[in-house]
């Protein structure tokens, strides 16, 4: 959302208000006189960019000039302090100070971020902000990534990037998570924006490498090309090679997801006509030999992502093959690694040079064992973000622990993503990092099996917790030593890390647990919540008890209307909940709908479920301005 | 709790079934859509796990143990969108095997001891112990017997060995079939009652 509070009416009629100075009355205080227009004139004159009446010297002269003077002085002013904000919130709240203060620092706002791409439209949205150099949009809902939301949902880029086409001609940068981009939509975008520097895709999809090869041949500024877990179609089309033969000034190109091979020599003289290079992650279609070679054309690289890291088929065994160690030794400036896609652990040790300078290490596709990872880690002793497999086992975390004294964020992924094994990391894995990275802000951690105890001193040891994710694979596990719920665990969490704002639970869990979430969780912002508490009075708990709550996301749990009714002061806050799989019904949802005109609430039905019964299979509801969308599809209804 | 001794019962006739390969490892059920298919019959369930795992065990023998609880059904229908991975990053785990790009196949060079020359296969072909100890049997004219954990392969004179990626000779059946397929560069098929027992013992 644009703007923090509540949609009103005349936050709409703001937006189309002329500039009528003799309406806005939160200036009568500051009298006109003559003697202040002198003062304030001289000095900002030369540096003024506002281009109305009366910023001259000769205001002394003509008395109807006096009126719209200070107001224009004013305004000067303040384009020229508002241009040094850069934080949203900040902007937010001094948009909202006076009509004068919104109008202006639309003026000066350059970068627009917008949380849910239907909260507003993108006419809205460019009406106001005409000077946007970076936009940032983000579409579908999180739970979409794990197939509970039938494809074709929405999110189209389409509308955004044909009105920032016609508004937006000094456009740099596009930020988008979660959208549908097409080829189309792509091109449009190479050819409407001349400047035209950044493009970051997370988790989108729609759209193939012919998109791709339009943007690499048209964008000629373009520094950061950053593909990240997103769903690219091979259209047999050899993208890389459409960047121009001259030389680039790419900085960035992040292309680790993308599954379709590319062509290596067109890699290889990318890579070379590019100097500013200091980021790149490969494809798991670049062998280690291929490597090699890009390393030695891009020396200064700060990130990289190591493709598959094993050799091609056709490089026998024990044939001696190029010295790795010295390349990585040679990159002296590399502090992110990531890659390591089909990797031969044997050529594991080729990255030590570069350890000790590590502060981010993604193993998160690597298969390798404790023993693996024992004489790699003990170098990291910067290393701040780790994102591994849970291949290592709780001993490979102990080892984690003994070392990375500075780490801020761990993630650990399961090896296979079952419910029924038994699971190679658990509390000890929890209990060791909590003991030993006491910096920790920020966890994701899967695992068959865990203990309230781990929890609680997790809760205890890492008080800059600021974003606490357990997910405990098998659904309704209580804790495996006592056989209690997790109720206390998660309770713990929030009484102890006081700068929690991201919590994800899971495991066996009771009302209870929420009851803590509602009475501790004061600035909880996102929660996510799967198969969890026995009432209505676990969902009323943290409706009722989290101020702060923005992103509501939760599964199969019994929480039915009454619960949802209880959070109708709240919804207008929220940027979205999502609720899938609990026991609401239409009527409870016409309810909210009713109640709260400015909500838009979304029925999903499941494909193969398309007759309407009085359960709701999901509910998706956001706040907007804007009514109900237009591109709804069939399974969607909008009440 | 109920259910738990329902497996039970099911593993032990399943244990005691005389077939080639590893017991369950010809049925490949497909349970729902959202399965990646190269690992959907592992389905012990934590309780036999549990019972049925010695102690100390390492992670190979707890990989068997698993093997062996495969023809249960599963303890629980798997859930869509849980555990809460992206798809992508299940697929890059557990890649499909025709996924490989390079489509030379993965040829490996089999050695019958007393044969003259040797021959290739490719173990893509192939999904299962069963199906890929069919193949040879049918290809050198001969019986391999029966695999079992505890007395490799009884039956025959001939036993299948493969060399994995670390230069050792190992029993082919011991290991789970994907880790076999990455791990096996070349297959030998050895003769003689002394030498098959020897990997029994």
């Amino acid at each position: 959302m644009i703007t923090n509070k509540k949609p009103r009416s005349s936050d709409t009629d703001s937006i189309f208000m002329k500039d009528d100075r003799t309406e806005m009355s939160e200036d009568d205080d500051r009298s006109p006189s003559p003697n202040s227009i002198t003062h304030d004139s001289s000095p900002t004159r030369t540096y003024t960019t506002g281009s109305g009446p009366g910023t001259g010297p000769g205001s002394s002269s003509v008395p109807e000039y006096l009126a719209p003077c200070p107001d224009q002085v004013l305004e000067n002013v303040l384009e020229n302090v508002l241009l040094f904000l850069t934080s949203r919130k900040d902007r937010n709240a001094a948009s909202l100070v006076c009509r004068s203060w919104y109008r202006v620092e639309a003026l000066t706002r350059s970068d627009l971020f917008i949380g849910n791409c239907y909260a507003v439209s993108p006419k809205r949205a460019t009406s106001r902000f005409t000077r946007i150099r970076s936009v940032t949009l983000k579409g579908r809902p999180r739970f979409a990534d794990f197939n509970l939301m039938p494809p074709n949902w929405g999110a189209h880029l389409a509308p955004w990037v044909s009105a920032m086409a016609l508004t937006y001609p000094w456009l740099e940068k596009v930020h988008l998570k979660r959208m549908s981009v097409t080829d189309d939509d792509l091109a449009l975008l190479a050819e409407s924006f001349s400047g035209f520097k950044e493009l970051v895709l997370v988790c989108c999809d729609g759209f193939g490498t012919s998109g791709l090869a339009i943007v690499a041949s048209r964008c000629r500024q373009l520094k950061v090309l950053d593909l990240i877990e997103s769903e690219v179609s091979d259209d047999d089309v050899d993208w890389i090679s459409y960047f121009p033969d001259t030389g680039t000034c790419l900085e960035s190109l992040i292309f680790d997801c993308v599954e379709c091979p590319i062509d290596f020599d067109a890699l290889e003289r990318l890579v070379a006509n590019s100097p500013s290079l200091k980021k790149l992650r490969l494809n798991r279609h670049v062998s280690m030999g291929q490597l090699h070679r890009l390393m030695a054309q891009a020396p200064r690289l700060t990130h990289l992502g190591t493709g598959s890291f094993s050799p091609s088929e056709d490089v026998a065994q024990g044939e001696q093959g190029p010295d790795y160690v010295s390349a990585f030794a040679a990159c002296k400036s590399i502090v992110c690694l990531s890659g390591f896609r089909e990797i031969i652990p044997d050529y594991l040790p080729a990255i030590n040079p570069v350890c000790a300078n590590l502060t981010s290490l993604n193993f998160s596709y690597a298969n390798v064992s404790a023993e693996h990872l024992k004489p790699i880690i003990s170098n990291c002793h910067k290393l701040q973000i780790f994102w591994v497999l849970d291949s290592i086992c709780d001993e490979g975390l102990q080892a984690v622990a003994a070392t990375c004294k500075e780490l801020r964020e761990l993630r650990v992924f399961p090896f296979e993503a079952r419910e029924d094994i038994e699971g190679p990391v658990s509390e000890v894995g929890l209990q060791a990092v909590s003991e030993g990275c006491r910096k920790l802000q920020s966890i994701l951690y899967f695992c068959q099996r865990m203990t309230n105890a781990a929890v609680v001193a997790m809760s205890k040891n890492c008080p800059d917790l600021v974003v606490f994710r357990l997910c405990i694979m098998g659904r309704h596990r209580p804790d495996h030593v006592t056989g209690e719920p997790m109720d206390e665990g998660f309770g713990a969490i929030v009484m102890n890390c006081k700068k929690l704002t991201r919590l994800a639970v899971s495991g066996l869990l009771t009302d209870r647990a929420f009851a803590y979430i509602g009475k501790y969780g004061k600035i909880v912002r996102t929660l996510s919540v799967a198969f969890a508490g026995d009432s209505d009075m676990g969902l009323k708990y943290v409706l009722e008890g989290c101020p702060r709550l923005q992103k509501l996301e939760i599964r199969d749990s019994p929480f039915g209307d009454a619960a949802l009714l209880s959070g109708l002061h709240h919804y207008y806050n929220m940027r979205f909940l999502w609720m899938s799989a609990c026991n609401l019904s239409n009527q409870g949802c016409q309810q909210i709908a009713q109640a709260l005109p400015r909500l838009v609430v979304e029925v999903i039905k499941h494909e193969d479920n398309l007759d309407m019964d009085e359960n709701v299979d999901t509910l998706y509801m956001y706040r907007s301005l804007e009514g109900p969308r237009d591109d709804v599809p069939r399974f969607v209804s909008i009440l | 709790m109920q259910r738990s001794m329902a497996y039970e019962r099911h593993l032990n006739l399943e244990a005691t079934e005389l077939r080639l390969g590893l017991p369950g490892s010809d049925e490949a059920p497909e349970k729902t859509s959202t399965t990646p298919s190269a690992r959907s019959n592992k389905r012990a369930s934590p309780e036999i796990s549990e019972e049925s795992r010695s102690k100390g065990s390492s992670s190979l023998s707890s990989e068997v143990e698993n093997c062996e609880g495969e023809t249960a059904p599963p303890a629980k229908e798997q859930i869509v969108g849980w555990p809460p991975i992206r798809s992508y990053r299940k697929n890059c785990l557990q890649p499909r095997k025709n996924d490989r790009v390079d489509g030379a196949g993965m040829y490996v060079k089999v050695s019958v001891d007393g044969a003259p020359y040797l021959r290739k296969i490719d173990l893509k072909v192939y999904k299962s112990y069963p199906e890929l100890l069919e193949a040879l049997e049918d290809m050198f004219k001969l019986t391999i017997g029966e695999y079992s954990e505890k007395e490799g392969y009884n039956g025959s004179d001939f036993a299948p060995t493969y060399e994995d990626k670390d230069g050792d000779w190992m029993l082919v059946g011991d290991v789970p079939w994907d880790m076999f397929i990455s791990t096996c560069k070349r297959l030998r098929i050895m003769r003689g009652s002394s030498e098959a027992r020897g990997f029994g013992c």
